[in-house]
């Protein structure tokens, strides 16, 4: 079940989105969100989803995959959905009705939106691998360094994260069934009972990644890692012409968005 | 009368999606009360998914789980109560501790049973009885305890439930010849004196041989091979074509008759092997 | 080349020396297997190779640099690689080939460089063609073989492998044990493996078994073997090829105890006579 979890998930490929430089698609995600936050009406959303749509195409990403990473969020959507169908005012769509006209649009786009983002980010970390990523990231950072920003440590510590990710659950799976192997029941009681229960799985989840940090650093310090100074990196980043494409098909976008807007579209 | 019978158990991770893998494929076996059951295989033959059904934790994807002809996954509590009367020590157990003091975390299951203090401290004195876990222990905190004495500890959490049936997965992986050795005795005298069934899943085929009354061999989720140690061994071949080894005795023993030398009987023991040796020579042993 | 010279160590908050006055040379291109059971101080000895531990008396030189002198810290660290037990924990990037790449980027070598001395470590351990792969999701052995590839792609001359095989399968610690064979055997790197499988220790042109912090034998594998009682004092075990002809000596026959190869120890018990 906890193995179910595809947030941050890498798939490898080789197509286009897969060989942008992350810096470019790191802008894209930044200019397709301000531009999802723009869209106003349905031709703005409209377009937002086309490019959306283009996007998958491009990356050979199935929609199945986009879906299964929305499941956790399912609850989150429907949330805002029904709190825009129940608290907006305007035209009743039957008479006396709670539910109106309004609300209803308001709901569909909360939830187109909301479902956007999320399949833009997902597009991001499905064709990107985290370690391009935070070196993206890191390069796109860079101009912080100096004003004393620790660039180079916030990077790193975001890949030891996303390494750790995958272990850590299935430690947590581990240890959750040898708990459960001793009785430990994580299903059933109050809310407390059941907060208590997770002691049993924090304990040692814990005291384990402590002792993984202790000895990840000794194998990192004997493999004569002495922070960023000097660290050269064996992929170099390097903006090819279909990146400049790219992200002038992406401020388009966000320019179209824009208009379209001011159009009340 | 059998502890536990499988009845056409089929398990299938990840069922409907691309990642589908059969772990265990149509397996049906029984095993005796009181048996000691070596479980053999080489890394995702099936023995980890196998045993993990024998407590409930895993549901059959197809077929039945019995213990004491009672199907354990009936309804929610029998599949929950099973746990006591199964004890699963999973590998490297040291690392499920979490309790402040090595008396709490081995009266753990225990207390999951609802049973009383008194009887709660009395088992947890008897389980760390059997492991060789001493009382001055009981109010340390289990992590300032060496390597093998967390191994212990872990050992006894489950030894204290009184399961009808011990099942450890790879209990002395990760320790040295003395370490194992001293588990292995404690498990033995845990199951001379308690009667229990005992199934150990092990890579060490010199343990395997020396200690079991019956062996299992998994290969892709079947049963590749399952009798005594003798039955067992007298098809090394079998043992080497699934990829396991044989016991270094055996191993000796095939290169000998292989080069004329006529050995009597199955060998996979080093005592076997001394006499096998000693008789082929026509010299009494002192 | 390695050298001890009357090393103590004691942890802190420890009431006795782990290392009680190790007086060890590695000489180079050799295959040195240590051997010992838990806390013996193989593993203390193993930190002490590039300066992960400091003696806290006596002294370690690594190809004449002391361990101790904070200059050399990273030369000292580019001449000994080091791979650790746990096969998820030295592992640091999300990508097998970027794992290998952390240290000669730390080095800062060249990205042309980088990718070549990538390739060509994990060729050298046979994982050429996972390089794109999550390490998570590959076996116990092969994260191992990644691991020494990230150790190979320093380019360093000795690599110590400090109990590699303890988490492993049967099947992993055969690849494990293979490929440092291969790496002291075809390239003529030092190999210092540290173990508590008797087994590994077979195929070592040296066998270092260390017990209670001193070095309790050192020989050739045959040599410590034949030692039955002293082994079996350390608390470690002897191969059965050894034992079957020590007990049988016992009963009157004179058969070498040096004879580790299944084969050649059936030979020698077949011409064997009383």
């Amino acid at each position: 079940m906890l193995k179910d979890i595809t947030l941050g998930q890498y798939f490898p490929g080789d197509t286009v989105a897969h060989r942008l430089d992350p810096r470019t698609k790191l802008i894209l995600v930044f200019l397709y969100i301000v531009a999802l936050f723009q869209a106003k009406g349905w031709v703005g959303y409209g377009l937002v989803l086309l490019a959306t749509v283009v996007c998958m195409a491009v990356s050979h990403i199935s929609p199945k995959n986009i879906f299964k990473g929305l499941k956790p969020m399912l609850f989150i959507i429907a949330l805002t959905a029904a709190l825009n169908i129940f608290y907006t005012q305007g035209t009743p769509i039957v008479e006396g009705w709670i539910i109106t006209w309004e609300g209803l649009e308001r709901a569909v786009k909360m939830m187109l939106r909301i479902t956007l983002l999320i399949a833009g980010t997902f597009l991001l970390t499905y064709t990107t691998s985290p370690m391009a990523l935070t070196d993206g990231l890191e390069l796109l950072m860079n101009p912080l360094k100096k004003v004393h920003v620790p660039v180079h440590e916030i990077t790193i510590m975001m890949s030891m994260a996303l390494r750790f990710i995958p272990t850590l659950i299935e430690e947590t799976d581990k240890i959750m069934s040898a708990q459960k192997a001793r009785g430990a029941d994580f299903e059933n009681g109050s809310l407390i009972q059941r907060a208590k229960a997770l002691l049993p799985i924090l304990v040692p989840l814990f005291v384990s990644a402590f002792r993984r940090a202790d000895e990840l650093a000794v194998a990192m310090e004997s493999r004569c890692y002495h922070g960023g100074e000097g660290r050269t990196r064996m992929k170099q980043l390097k903006m090819a012409a279909r990146d400049w494409i790219a992200l002038a098909l992406g401020l388009l976008l966000l320019a179209a968005v824009i208009v379209l807007k001011h159009f009340g579209l | 009368m059998s502890v536990i019978t499988v009845e056409n158990l089929r398990h299938t991770y990840s069922a409907g999606t691309p990642f589908e893998k059969v772990a265990i494929d149509d397996i049906s076996l029984s095993i005796p009360a009181g048996q000691f059951v070596g479980l053999l295989g080489h890394t995702g033959s099936g023995k980890s998914t196998f045993i993990q059904h024998l407590n409930a934790l895993l549901q059959p994807t197809s077929g039945r789980v019995l213990l004491d002809g009672e199907d354990i996954n009936k309804d929610k509590k029998t599949r929950h109560d099973v746990k006591w009367k199964v004890g699963l020590v999973f590998q490297y157990p040291e690392y499920q501790l979490f309790e402040e003091t090595v008396f709490a975390d081995i009266a753990f299951g225990p207390k999951n049973m609802g049973l009383k203090k008194e009887e709660i401290e009395e088992r947890v004195r008897e389980a760390a009885g059997f492991v060789g876990v001493k009382e001055e222990l009981f109010e340390r905190s289990p992590l300032e305890l060496s390597g093998g004495q967390k191994r212990r500890v872990a050992i006894a959490g489950v030894v204290a439930m009184r399961p009808e049936v011990l099942i450890l997965d790879e209990p002395t992986a990760g320790l040295d010849p003395a370490g194992s050795r001293k588990i292995m005795n404690n498990i033995c005298r845990y199951r001379e004196q308690s009667g229990a069934t005992v199934i150990i899943v092990s890579h060490n085929m010199d343990d395997a041989a020396r200690l079991a009354e019956r062996l299992i061999v998994f290969d892709h989720g079947h049963v590749a091979m399952d009798g005594t140690p003798e039955e067992v061994f007298s098809r090394p071949q079998e043992l080497i074509n699934i990829g396991l080894s044989v016991p270094q005795s055996t191993a000796i023993a095939m290169a000998l008759r292989e080069k004329g030398m006529p050995l009597e009987g199955s060998v996979f023991t080093h005592e076997q092997l001394l006499k096998a040796v000693a008789k082929a020579k026509g010299v009494a042993l002192c | 080349m390695i050298r001890f010279e009357n090393v103590h160590y004691r942890y802190p908050d420890s009431d006795h020396d782990s290392l009680c006055g190790v007086d060890l040379t590695i000489e180079e291109g050799s295959f040195v297997a240590v051997l010992g059971h838990n806390g013996s101080g193989k593993s203390t000895l193993a930190k002490h190779m590039n300066a992960i531990l400091l003696p806290t008396e006596g002294r370690v030189l690594v190809d004449g640099m002391d361990t101790s002198d904070e200059a050399n810290l990273l030369p000292v660290r580019r001449t000994v690689g080091m791979v650790f037990q746990n096969p998820d924990n030295q592992i640091v990037a999300n990508v097998v080939e970027e794992d290998v790449a952390f240290a000669p980027e730390n080095l800062g070598v060249p990205p042309a460089e980088i990718r070549e001395r990538v390739d060509n470590a994990l060729k050298t351990v046979g994982m050429y063609e996972h390089r794109q792969h999550a390490p998570h999701l590959l076996s116990g052995g092969q994260k191992q073989r990644v691991a020494i590839a990230g150790v190979l792609a320093m380019q360093p001359r000795i690599i110590v492998l400090d109990e590699p095989t303890a988490m492993l399968d049967p099947q992993g610690r055969k690849e494990v044990v293979a490929t440092v064979t291969r790496l002291c055997r075809e390239n003529g790197m030092t190999v210092v493996l540290i173990t508590h499988h008797m087994e590994e220790c077979i195929g070592a042109d040296r066998l270092i078994v260390m017990s209670y912090g001193k070095i309790a034998a050192d020989g050739t594998p045959g040599e410590v073997f034949s030692q039955v009682e002293l082994m079996e004092q350390a608390g470690l075990d002897v191969p059965e090829t050894t034992r079957i002809c020590w007990d049988l000596n016992k009963a009157g026959f004179s058969l070498p105890l040096d004879s580790l190869d299944v084969e050649t120890c059936a030979e020698n018990l077949i011409s064997a006579a009383h």
